[in-house]
């Protein structure tokens, strides 16, 4: 009972005691009495009542008592009581078997959300953290450093730090740390190069939830990079028409053989930015002249696609000049100009055709994209012709106005002249 | 004052007044008349493109194919299922505006940008899209197969 | 004898004359029209402005045949009005010619019209008594504008949209009455296929009718009171009576009259080739209103001092207060001629005042309208 005359405790206590009066009412259908003390403790002991409020867990009625042990009907002290298995703070070890003691189990999880999957922990065991932590390293990122740990939110809500639109940076929070990764010897300058990427830009400019980011490419639970012969796998669950064309190539083959790693040779695999024509071509952005001696037969191919491309991009842009200066002349061109739509669709679809490596079909694209150009240049053509037609047409009504008006002056000269006799 | 003949205008001078007022007269009417009497005439397409438009002709199209048609000002897709309905859809992809295609393999509409599936309701079943596809009405009128926007709200 | 009959025997002419004779023979209008064959115009410096009414009453009947022939072509409802109108400039032989004729004529009419009330008002032809005309004609040119307003929404663009949900807004802010004239103006709540509707009514049948009764008015009421001298001039021709000049109006400034309508025909040839009047894009009710939305220049300087007010002065609302007082204004503007007579020529120079007021003010505020962002 020394407590009591404790000062400490009336120091804690008192003010746990008010907060609790104005505290956000929890929903309470369980008493937790641990966040009483704990929201007016300095980090890392405390637990704010906001946070647990916040906290998907607790929505589901899990209380501290959950994780740490304890009984949280008891007030104050009593309720970290080693009778009633208080364990005090989890060590980092530890955190993936705890959360997998109810996350792993079906028949648990089942009882509050049936879809949720429950092989996080088996699959965290096969990743690259989870396998240092197995021996020992401690520098990983277990559940809770990804997660989060008190104030949880579920990965749909925007505000999680596992949401699509946050994750890469709450891995850069370990990976782009030069310092903290120090002893595992991988480069930290994958989120630097991330956010120069065109996948990046997606998420963050686009807003769209589908581009990939960290996890797409390499897990989330089972987080590792994928191997050299997986890359083209990963790539190309959303890019499956390089993919195939790819598959049918002679990159293909001699790739594998040298063990590179498929797409990643060309594109890059943090800063993948977006491909031009630049890439064919002989400049620092060339990426065919990396491996191609120049005057081989690859680098003829390269030249001939390069200038097929080119000469297709031509055919458009004058095309869309000529529809321009039509409209300018207030000339009714919109049909043509949405032709233009196909024609810049067809140069989209040759470029993707050089992943089959062959002339053939990216020829096969570009004549129809030049057949769909040239139309909407005649279009464009016809519709400056109108334009001079109707021009023409204004001069001839021109003339004769004028002719009025100079007959009219004249005849009025001639009747004021009679009428002055 | 009634003789014209002592008038002091010279017999050229009142030729040239009479060619150019009577012939800029005539002239000029002709230049306002016949546009008007052109704009009378209905062109031989009445059909205004906007709302309503005519995909095709009834027999054009096999059992499980489709093919693209401008609707509005953006392409749109017709296609004739396996079991003979006509289906008519935006064909711009709500993912990234590609132009959509049918596969007739899979029954499905297909993205060739990113691999998006949509069924052929238009609901978005994989993949990036976030949207499912604009619907269109489908009516035969006699030989016709015609396209329209979705009536009410 | 009429002035052709004067020994002129030119076949075409002849042939006039047997018409003429054919009809008076049955009519017997030569008494009817008696004052129009006398009717003469004065001569002085500043007679050119007596062109304006009759060039704004030639738009006019111009507009009424264009929009005839629109009539023919256009589909008032919200799913086919801006594809009816591309259709016209695209597929309709001529389409594009008849449509662009028909909106630059418009913009030029109500050009016209305000020259030509500004000219009465610097002339000095509203006064007694010619009052009446006066009032005729401001009515005329609220008419006009009001053409204006309901035909610029007929294509369903995105422009037209906006400037009519802003215009339309902008009524509604009138106290009392206000919203029921909003909703009465949009047909509901929104500017909808509803307002379309309703516009298109407006345009080719409501304003059409008594725009034809006022006009018919006003040109009697002119021609009953003959053409007006400005006073300075009225005074000189009493003092020398030898320096008045008339000129008959037929067929001296009838002929005359010809030349500027043909004239302006050929300004509305080359606006409509080089020129044409755009289409822009179908409107889309649920879009965001474009940036820099403004209204045509007919109304830009209204808007324009609309947008400069202060939110609040004192304790009104700053474009409460703009409102009421174009209104106020219009409504004095239309009694002007009223105020003439009053305080022994103080009336007279305050309306001279005034009216240099507003031409420069109306000038400033459109081409203000026009820079600012």
């Amino acid at each position: 009972m020394a407590m009591w005359r404790n000062n400490s405790i009336w120091r804690y206590l008192l003010p746990g005691l008010l907060l609790c009066l104005a505290a956000v009412p929890a929903p309470a259908q369980t008493t937790n009495t641990c966040v009483e003390c704990h929201a007016s403790l300095d980090p890392p002991l405390q637990v704010t009542a906001e946070q647990f409020a916040t906290d998907i867990h607790a929505q589901k009625g899990l209380t501290c008592a959950s994780c740490h042990g304890g009984d949280p009907t008891l007030a104050d002290m009593d309720a970290m009581s080693k009778k009633a298995g208080f364990r005090g703070k989890i060590e980092k070890k530890q955190i993936p078997e705890l959360c997998g003691k109810c996350h792993a189990d079906g028949a648990y999880m089942r009882k509050y959300n049936p879809s949720l999957r429950t092989d996080q922990l088996a699959q965290y065991k096969t990743s690259v953290h989870g396998k240092l932590l197995a021996q020992g390293d401690q520098k990983v990122a277990v559940c809770t450093d990804c997660h989060g740990l008190h104030g949880l939110r579920p990965a749909s809500d925007t505000r999680s730090q596992v949401h699509p639109l946050n994750v890469a940076k709450t891995c850069s929070k370990c990976h782009a740390d030069a310092a903290y990764m120090k002893d595992h010897h991988i480069p930290t300058d994958q989120f630097a190069k991330y956010t120069t990427s065109v996948h990046y830009k997606a998420m963050t400019e686009g807003g769209d939830l589908s581009a990939p980011t960290c996890t797409t490419c390499h897990g989330n639970h089972g987080a590792a990079p994928p191997g050299v012969d997986s890359v083209q796998n990963v790539c190309s669950n959303c890019h499956v028409f390089q993919s195939q064309l790819y598959e049918k190539s002679t990159h293909k083959a001699a790739f594998q053989r040298s063990a590179l790693p498929g797409c990643m040779v060309c594109h890059g695999k943090h800063d993948i930015s977006h491909p031009s024509d630049a890439n064919l071509g002989t400049g620092p952005k060339a990426v065919c002249m990396q491996c191609h001696k120049p005057g081989d037969v690859c680098d003829q191919a390269r030249v001939k696609i390069l200038g097929s491309l080119t000469q297709l991009e031509e055919d458009i842009h004058n095309a869309d000049k000529v529809l321009a200066v039509a409209e300018a002349s207030g000339m009714e061109v919109s049909e043509a100009k949405l032709e233009q739509d196909q024609a810049r669709d067809a140069l989209t679809k040759a470029r993707v055709s050089i992943h089959r490596f062959q002339l053939d079909p990216v020829n096969q694209d570009v004549q129809a994209g030049m057949k769909i150009a040239a139309k909407n240049l005649q279009a464009g053509k016809e519709a400056l012709r109108e334009r001079d037609y109707r021009r023409m047409g204004l001069a001839a009504a021109l003339l004769s106005i004028f002719l009025v008006l100079a007959g009219l002056r004249l005849y009025i000269g001639k009747i004021e002249q009679q009428k002055a006799r | 004052m009634s003789n014209n003949d002592t008038s002091p205008v010279k017999p050229e001078r009142r030729r040239l007044v009479e060619v150019l007022l009577g012939g800029g007269l005539v002239a000029s009417v002709v230049s306002f008349v016949y546009p008007v009497l052109r704009y009378l005439v209905p062109p031989p397409v009445a059909d205004l493109g906007g709302d309503e438009v005519v995909a095709c002709k009834k027999g054009d199209l096999k059992p499980n194919s489709a093919k693209i048609f401008r609707f509005g000002n953006r392409p749109a897709l017709l296609l004739l299922t396996a079991e003979g309905e006509y289906r008519a859809l935006s064909a711009t992809c709500t993912h990234l505006s590609c132009t959509v295609q049918y596969r007739n393999d899979l029954h499905q509409i297909w993205c060739a940008c990113h691999n998006g599936m949509y069924d052929i309701n238009g609901r978005n079943v994989s993949g990036p899209p976030p949207r499912p596809l604009e619907v269109f009405q489908v009516n035969l009128r006699g030989d016709d197969v015609v396209v329209h926007r979705k009536q009410g709200a | 004898m009429t002035w052709w009959s004067t020994g002129n025997r030119e076949p075409s002419v002849k042939l006039l004359q047997q018409a003429y004779d054919w009809l008076d023979e049955r009519l017997d209008f030569k008494d009817l029209i008696a004052p129009l064959v006398k009717k003469t115009v004065p001569m002085h410096g500043r007679s050119y402005w007596y062109f304006l009414g009759g060039i704004t009453l030639f738009l006019f009947g111009l507009q009424v045949c264009t929009g005839i022939l629109l009539l023919l072509y256009y589909r008032p409802s919200a799913g086919e009005a801006f594809e009816s109108v591309q259709y016209i400039m695209t597929r309709v032989q001529f389409g594009w010619l008849i449509r662009s004729i028909h909106s630059w004529a418009a913009n030029l009419m109500i050009f016209t019209a305000f020259a030509h009330m500004f000219s009465v008002l610097f002339l000095k032809a509203y006064r007694k008594p010619r009052e009446l005309t006066w009032v005729t004609g401001m009515l005329l040119l609220f008419l006009a504008m009001g053409f204006g307003f309901s035909g610029y929404l007929l294509p369903w663009n995105t422009l037209a949209f906006f400037a009519t949900k802003v215009g339309t807004d902008i009524a509604g802010q009138v106290p009392v009455i206000g919203k029921w004239i909003m909703i009465f103006l949009r047909g509901g709540e929104e500017v909808t296929g509803a307002t379309l509707t309703r516009f298109f009514g407006f345009h080719v049948a409501l304003l059409p009718g008594i725009t034809t009764v006022l006009i018919g008015a006003h040109i009697f009421l002119v021609q009953r009171f003959g053409m007006s001298v400005p006073p300075e001039v009225e005074e000189r021709w009493k003092e020398a009576p030898a320096e008045a000049s008339e000129m008959k109006f037929f067929p001296s400034f009838f002929l005359r009259e010809m030349m500027a309508w043909y004239f302006a025909l050929a300004v509305l040839g080359v606006l409509a080739a080089l020129l044409p009047w755009e289409l822009g894009t179908k409107a889309d009710p649920f879009a965001a209103a474009p940036l820099g939305i403004k209204p045509e220049w007919y109304f830009l300087f209204m808007f324009q001092t609309l947008k400069l007010i202060p939110a609040k002065v004192w304790f009104v609302d700053g474009e409460l207060l703009g409102i009421l007082t174009f209104g106020a204004a219009g409504g004095l503007w239309v009694l002007l001629p009223f105020f003439d007579g009053v305080a022994r020529g103080r009336g007279r120079r305050m309306i001279l005042g005034v009216g240099i007021f507003a031409l420069a003010f109306i000038l400033a505020m459109t081409v203000y309208g026009y820079v600012a962002k």
